[in-house]
């Protein structure tokens, strides 16, 4: 089964991985701005990373077969730094028509505050002008139901945004439904320890069906499981879903939603066009 | 194959599962006893509590509720609040 991871970072990752990744069938990934695990301290560091995110990684990825995109943004965690990051949210423009930039992310909230709302308003207000599409990130452990609250309130508060080119990540079972039937796009990610499981996520596709459902691992530099795609798909399996409900979800819907983004320009290997064919 | 049989075979798959991770759960809670009684009087002890008493309902939707449990409130009028 080829797939697409739709969330993970790269950068935080070893070649071995690409080469993990792309022997288990990854065909894409999509990487999102993140935390580095330290705050920046200037927006020339921002710069750095976004030079690296839309240059050296796609080569990274290339050389394993995998083809990488990536979304621009100063994260949740930094933007209680409200001036940095409004130097931060005004430099973005300059890299928004690099190959592989899907859009806006991951933004969002982390812990709930004035100043990341605020700063979240300035990137959709950001995204808004420029028709970008937007990848959110959704707090952890005990902040993500009243953060993601808080995120759908400011989304549907702006009539300028295009739901269905929007993402909502991290979600679980207390957040799911609500991102659905408010018509965005859900994100499941799977972790060994916090968020999501390849079991639970199963049981919500269950529950809510595949449309607008795509899953992640969201690699990073702490414990996480770059490999975790898979895994879903064997648990797919084990309960007998057909190969085609298996494609939707890692493939075919990846694929639809980022096609929503002008660079976009994935190229479907000439099997995975084969199968969906010919499933 | 009726719902009873399906059920059924669903147990068989996951008794074992649920019988170790249940036993995971009581060490743990055995292995902070023994390390004293100052505890009992942390906020997550007696979230813990309920989050075991939850289980023990009926439904569907004890995962969910199970989050909400483990949630900081949502209160509908923040921006208002925060004059946003």
């Amino acid at each position: 089964m080829y797939y697409i991871d739709p969330h993970i970072h790269m950068v935080s990752r070893t070649t071995d991985d690409y080469e993990t990744l792309a022997k288990m069938g990854c065909v894409a990934v999509s990487e999102p701005a993140f935390w580095a695990g330290y705050d920046r301290g200037s927006s020339a560091g921002f710069r750095d990373y976004f030079e690296q995110l839309t240059s050296f990684e796609a080569k990274r990825a290339a050389s394993y077969g995998i083809q990488h995109f990536t979304w621009l943004c100063i994260n949740a965690k930094e933007a209680e730094n409200v001036s940095l990051s409004r130097e931060v949210i005004a430099m973005i423009p300059e890299f928004l028509d690099r190959a592989g930039v899907l859009g806006i992310g991951e933004i969002g909230l982390n812990k709930n505050t004035r100043n990341e709302a605020t700063i979240f308003l300035e990137h959709l207000d950001l995204a808004a002008k420029t028709d970008e599409q937007i990848l959110i990130h959704t707090p952890h452990l005990e902040d993500k139901y009243q953060g993601t609250r808080m995120i759908l309130d400011m989304l549907t508060g702006d009539r300028r945004l295009d739901r269905s080119r929007i993402l909502v990540d991290h979600v679980e079972e207390h957040t799911v439904r609500w991102v659905l039937e408010a018509g965005f796009w859900a994100g499941m990610t799977l972790y060994p320890v916090s968020k999501c499981t390849p079991e639970r996520a199963v049981d919500m596709v269950e529950l809510y069906g595949p449309e607008r459902l795509l899953v992640n691992s969201a690699g990073d530099w702490g414990p996480s499981k770059p490999t975790a795609v898979p895994d879903f798909i064997l648990e797919m399996r084990s309960r007998g879903h057909s190969e085609q409900a298996i494609r939707q979800v890692v493939y075919e819907n990846p694929v639809k939603f980022f096609s929503q983004s002008r660079n976009f320009t994935f190229e479907a290997p000439e099997w995975a066009e084969a199968e969906v064919r010919h499933p | 194959m009726s719902t009873d049989a399906a059920s059924s075979e669903l147990l068989d798959d996951e008794f074992l599962p649920m019988r170790a991770r249940i036993l995971e759960l009581a060490a743990s809670l055995d292995r902070t006893e023994r390390a004293g009684q100052d505890f009992q009087e942390d906020p997550r002890w007696g979230q813990l509590q309920q989050a075991v008493e939850l289980l023990l309902g009926a439904g569907t939707d004890r995962t969910e509720r199970l989050q909400l449990l483990f949630s900081r409130p949502y209160q509908q009028k923040w921006r208002e609040a925060w004059h946003m």
